[in-house]
């Protein structure tokens, strides 16, 4: 896969290193210097940093604003982007304004619906869906247009990701499929859900190499670790499409309260181990969901550092 | 047909509370199937504010009628005098019924009785589902003959999404996934590499985005 942006992920990836990227939630509030802290806390370590997009519908500093303030401190943001708050012409503007700042990586994603959120009375938008914003992106990078038709003066030169879940409804043969649907529309990364099974994942992914898939698309394995035996539990009853297997819920209730963290980065660590040498896994997204400090860790402990120089 | 709940009767006192010569309008179209706003529906809530009435002392006349539809002025023009000797109308035909009671006696109070929900079928009695959300623009052809946009809950053309759980929304597990059923559908028509061609942005303008739709039959007008 040639390289055909400015971004640093993207070449690392089509150097044929493993790449690692994490992310940053921006605050419920003003305060941009929480940003730069968590960013310092995992610069170090990663290739690119996602921001969320008010994720789980609930109203954060806003991406794009997020990823300005990493771009301005040297670094390699991944702009997430969601459907559910944006028409058309509120994305295609946004992206233009991203581009404006040099964010050369995107993440397309639907978003989780508002019920989740501290917003549940608010409409959504949906006028389009992941799939449909990857063409977007494309149509707006490739061919210089809108939407509209509109010929562009000057392209917005995003490398272009998205997610996908391989332990979503109905089944891993569906959620391949899907993966070929976003990588015709367009996706260039894939940043996949948290895994947790493991036999699960490689079902899907053994799918997608038949498919001829990840000869099209870079996977980066999605890794959260366990903080808790109550997050593990929280994940596998209450958040949809997320598959936890009962022999880790039993790992975590085998050891006691206070060691139940430290536990949950071993198990992080021990996965990464296993997937780092599949066929078509590419490196890893790391999910340290308000953890940020433990991402150096999972990164060494994974023999992923030091990190290459594009 | 379109789907309606009677509002609660705390609400409909609040309305007409100040009014004492009051008309209940039913329908006989979509709200009398789903029981909501017929004759049945028009006696019971005319019973009701008789008794309230009654109980807080005030003179009142209460009166239920109905006509076959109230999206037709040429039923409504029937009732032209009840309409008129009342101080207050209550209709309890869906929205549509409501406002063109209201367009075509304009200097007459009329409030709701009923609230609007959705176009839908009879899953059976006292249960009504949701099916069409009235696009303009029919896709069931390709999505095996299920609606994503009235029936998944972010209206994806390229579903399922990463919170559809052993069949369920990710809103709640009440909710069947669409894209779950759209794929088991296309399984048993053979039809399952749709799931792989990815579906382009939807023209919303027949839908919800271009002002209230009207629908000009020129075979069907008369010069």
């Amino acid at each position: 896969m040639s390289v055909k942006t400015p971004s640093t992920l993207e070449k690392i990836l089509a150097s044929g290193q493993q790449a690692v990227t994490s992310e940053i939630g921006p605050p419920r509030s003003t305060d941009g210097a929480e940003i730069e802290h968590k960013a310092n806390l995992i610069k170090d370590y990663v290739d690119a940093i996602n921001v969320t997009d008010n994720q789980t519908s609930v109203v954060r500093l806003c991406s794009l604003a997020a990823c300005i303030r990493l771009k301005q401190m040297g670094l390699e943001p991944v702009m997430q982007m969601t459907t559910r708050d944006r028409n058309r012409i509120a994305i295609q503007s946004d992206i233009l304004g991203a581009a404006s700042f040099g964010i050369n990586n995107i993440l397309c994603l639907t978003g989780d619906h508002q019920i989740f959120g501290d917003h549940a009375a608010s409409a959504n938008v949906f006028d389009l869906d992941s799939v449909q914003l990857l063409e977007t992106v494309r149509l707006m990078r490739d061919e210089g247009k809108l939407m509209s038709g509109f010929d562009l003066p000057s392209r917005p030169n995003m490398f272009v990701g998205a997610a996908e879940n391989p332990f979503a409804g109905p089944n891993v043969l569906v959620r391949a499929m899907r993966l070929a649907k976003k990588i015709k529309a367009g996706a260039e990364f894939i940043q996949t859900q948290c895994i947790y099974n493991i036999p699960k994942f490689k079902e899907w992914l053994k799918i997608a190499v038949d498919k001829g898939l990840t000869q099209k698309v870079h996977i980066l394995a999605g890794i959260t670790p366990f903080k808790s035996l109550g997050m593990a539990r929280y994940m596998k009853s209450r958040v949809p499409g997320m598959d936890v297997p009962d022999n880790l819920i039993e790992r975590l209730k085998g050891v006691p309260k206070e060691k139940q963290a430290e536990e949950g980065i071993r198990l992080a660590i021990e996965m990464m181990q296993e997937l780092k040498g599949l066929n078509g896994v590419k490196g890893f997204h790391i999910m340290a969901i308000e953890w940020e400090e433990k991402v150096p860790e999972l990164v060494k402990g994974a023999g992923l550092y030091p990190r290459p120089t594009a | 047909m379109i789907k309606a709940t009677p509002k609660p009767l705390e609400e409909i006192i609040d309305y007409v509370k100040d009014f004492s010569n009051i008309l209940i309008v039913g329908c006989d179209g979509c709200v009398t199937v789903c029981e909501a706003g017929g004759m049945k529906e028009a006696k019971i809530l005319g019973s009701a504010l008789r008794l309230y009435y009654t109980q807080a002392g005030k003179d009142h006349e209460v009166i239920e009628t109905t006509v076959t539809r109230q999206c037709d002025k040429e039923y409504l023009a029937g009732i032209k005098d009840l309409v008129e000797n009342a101080d207050a109308v209550i209709s309890l035909a869906c929205g549509c019924g409501i406002q063109y009671l209201t367009e075509m006696y304009y200097h007459k109070i009329v409030f709701p009785g009923v609230n609007t929900h959705f176009m839908g079928i009879n899953a059976e009695r006292g249960r009504y589902e949701e099916r069409c959300a009235g696009c303009g623009q029919c896709i069931l052809a390709s999505t095996g003959g299920i609606c994503p946009i009235a029936r998944c809950s972010k209206r994806m053309l390229n579903g399922p999404c990463g919170g559809s759980d052993n069949g369920k929304c990710e809103v709640n597990k009440d909710i069947p996934c669409a894209w779950h059923l759209i794929y088991e559908r296309l399984e048993i028509l053979g039809q399952l590499n749709r799931l792989e061609e990815p579906v382009s942005a939807k023209d919303w303008r027949t839908s919800r985005d271009g002002g209230p739709r009207v629908i000009i039959r020129d075979d069907l007008r008369k010069d």
